[in-house]
């Protein structure tokens, strides 16, 4: 056991302090700030501001669609159907088949999506593909918190007169942490996918200014650096990597805190 | 049929004009009580409650008493409705609430619920700060006049004795309340919705002794003003506190009668038994 946690710390470390080791030297100012320059790819001047951009922007995005869609799912198969229903044993069915799916199958099914309905490679086409990888994720483990949830306080409200709709707002404050750590969980899933993107986005020096246009990401940006034979290139690659890594980290604590402020009353 | 309909009618109304109109209605039926019959409860194939009849005395307090099993807390849940929420269960017979049959069809589950007030077993606060707690089951019946929540609030603290316990923290939250005063907050928040009838299921039981004595005063105070059924595990309690006794074993109404004569001539074998101890 003390062997496991040794190879697990160790293995961690390594990753980190590679990542590290090779990305410091090249993370400048520059490199957050700027989009790629004309040579970027060779090693001369630019950022990966596009990347990091068109990351948040793809995330924020599918974040509010899966949200819009797994907690009004989540709080109907737990509080509106009955223990033992069918419906809400084939929705959690349904929901272990999605979220062991490998991204590059939603990918592939974006892509194909959206030959079918016509759009090109956009920030629309990345939202709505990581959206779909995201949600099994966040539902998941949303459901998961909400079983555990004590049936006292459902019972407290319903006999106080509380409605379903009345009951499910405060059960939801009770639920922020497992919310907020559904959502950590997705996103942390979502922004590190390149199997998604990869079609569905496509790939620009550019900030995208509205949705039909196409989008870099941070995972096809540490790809594409990764691919070049020149070293300077390659440890920028590393540099993004360590940008990408303190963006969840980031995020991490932040969803931290409002998680523990909204949840000040809890039980 | 039609007194029944027009007290339904109040019920929707703001609480605060209603208590005039509800004393009135009362003094018209002078049938405000909890009547019980023909009462059969299933729990999927199991048949828990067997042919229940029952009165229960207006502004007393009743207590169910039997042993584990016997189907006291499922026999509470068939007042307020709670069985609604798990459809393996199924109910036959009448339960009259006031003079009208809650299991009819088109009765409001809400305007019976807001009826009963619940004092579970374990205090069970809501995630929200102790004034919300109290606050809650007001504003979902529609009162919005801030005024009027804060009367109806410092009221029912100072009722149940924890007004000036808390005064200071009324803003925060409950979890670092002991347990005994958690319970009188939820008994608190469960008066707040102005109920009639007070439902306790064995609400002392997760409660140290002094916390039991606080909430055994309060049942007592609460006779006063309203009708109240409590299930207990003790009987010693039972004894201390009710005007009358149920006694339930395997789902059926064993005996019923006044405390002191429940106690001191009990009528059945049955229930000579188990008052002796010999089983429970």
């Amino acid at each position: 056991m003390i062997g496991a946690a040794v190879i697990i710390m160790g293995v961690l470390i390594y990753i980190i302090g590679t990542v590290f080791y090779k990305g410091i030297p090249s993370l400048t100012w520059e490199m957050i700030t700027k989009i790629p320059g004309g040579g970027f790819y060779l090693g001369k001047e630019g950022g990966v501001l596009n990347a990091i951009a068109g990351s948040v922007f793809i995330i924020t995005g599918a974040l509010v669609i899966s949200l819009l869609i797994s907690v009004p799912l989540v709080m109907y198969i737990n509080f509106y159907l009955p223990n033992k229903s069918i419906f809400s044993s084939i929705i959690r069915f349904s929901l272990d088949i999605l979220f062991g799916v490998p991204s590059i199958v939603y990918g592939a099914f974006g892509f194909a999506l959206m030959v079918y309905m016509g759009i090109k490679a956009s920030l629309m086409g990345g939202i709505i593909t990581v959206a779909m990888l995201i949600m099994p994720i966040m539902m998941r483990s949303l459901d998961e918190v909400t079983r555990l949830l004590p049936r006292d306080l459902p019972d407290a409200l319903l006999s106080l007169g509380s409605t379903k709709y009345e009951m499910t707002k405060v059960l939801l404050r009770q639920l922020m942490p497992g919310l907020m750590t559904a959502i950590l969980l997705a996103v942390g899933r979502g922004i590190g996918d390149a199997a998604t993107v990869l079609f569905t986005a496509g790939y620009t020096d550019n900030i995208p200014s509205s949705l039909g246009q196409p989008a870099a990401t941070l995972p096809l940006s540490i790809f594409f650096q990764l691919g070049s034979p020149v070293e300077e290139v390659q440890n920028r690659a590393y540099a993004s990597a360590i940008i990408l890594t303190v963006i969840i980290l980031i995020l991490s604590f932040s969803a931290r805190y409002f998680s523990s402020k909204f949840s000040k009353n809890k039980i | 049929m039609i007194f029944a309909n027009q007290h339904l009618e109040t019920l929707t109304v703001n609480p605060v004009k209603e208590t005039n109109r509800t004393v009135l209605l009362k003094k018209v039926m002078n049938n405000h009580t909890i009547r019980i019959e023909n009462l059969d409860v299933y729990i999927e194939d199991q048949h828990i409650l067997k042919d229940i009849n029952l009165a229960v005395p207006e502004k007393s307090i009743t207590c169910i008493i039997g042993p584990s099993g016997c189907g006291k807390t499922t026999f509470l849940k068939t007042l307020n409705r709670m069985h609604d929420e798990t459809p393996e269960v199924k109910i036959k017979g009448r339960v009259y609430v006031d003079d009208l049959n809650i299991y009819d069809k088109g009765v409001n589950v809400i305007d019976t619920r807001k009826k009963m007030g619940l004092l579970a077993q374990r205090p069970c606060p809501l995630p929200m700060s102790i004034f919300d707690n109290v606050a809650y089951g007001p504003r979902i019946h529609g009162i919005k006049k801030r005024k009027a929540i804060n009367q109806t609030v410092i009221q029912y603290l100072q009722y149940v004795g924890l007004w000036d316990e808390v005064r200071g923290r009324v803003r925060s939250s409950p979890s670092r309340l002991s347990i005994g005063q958690q319970q009188r907050l939820c008994l608190a928040r469960g008066l707040a919705i102005e109920p009639e009838y007070i439902l306790g299921d064995e609400a002392t039981s997760s409660l140290d002794p002094l916390s039991t004595k606080k909430i055994e005063e309060l049942f007592i105070k609460l006779k006063e003003k309203y009708t109240v059924i409590l299930v207990t595990h003790t009987l010693r309690q039972a004894r201390r506190i009710a005007d009358y006794i149920v006694f339930m074993y395997l789902g059926k109404i064993v005996e019923t009668g006044p405390t002191e004569e429940f106690f001191n001539n009990p009528k059945k074998q049955l229930t000579r038994e188990y008052l002796s101890g010999s089983f429970s």
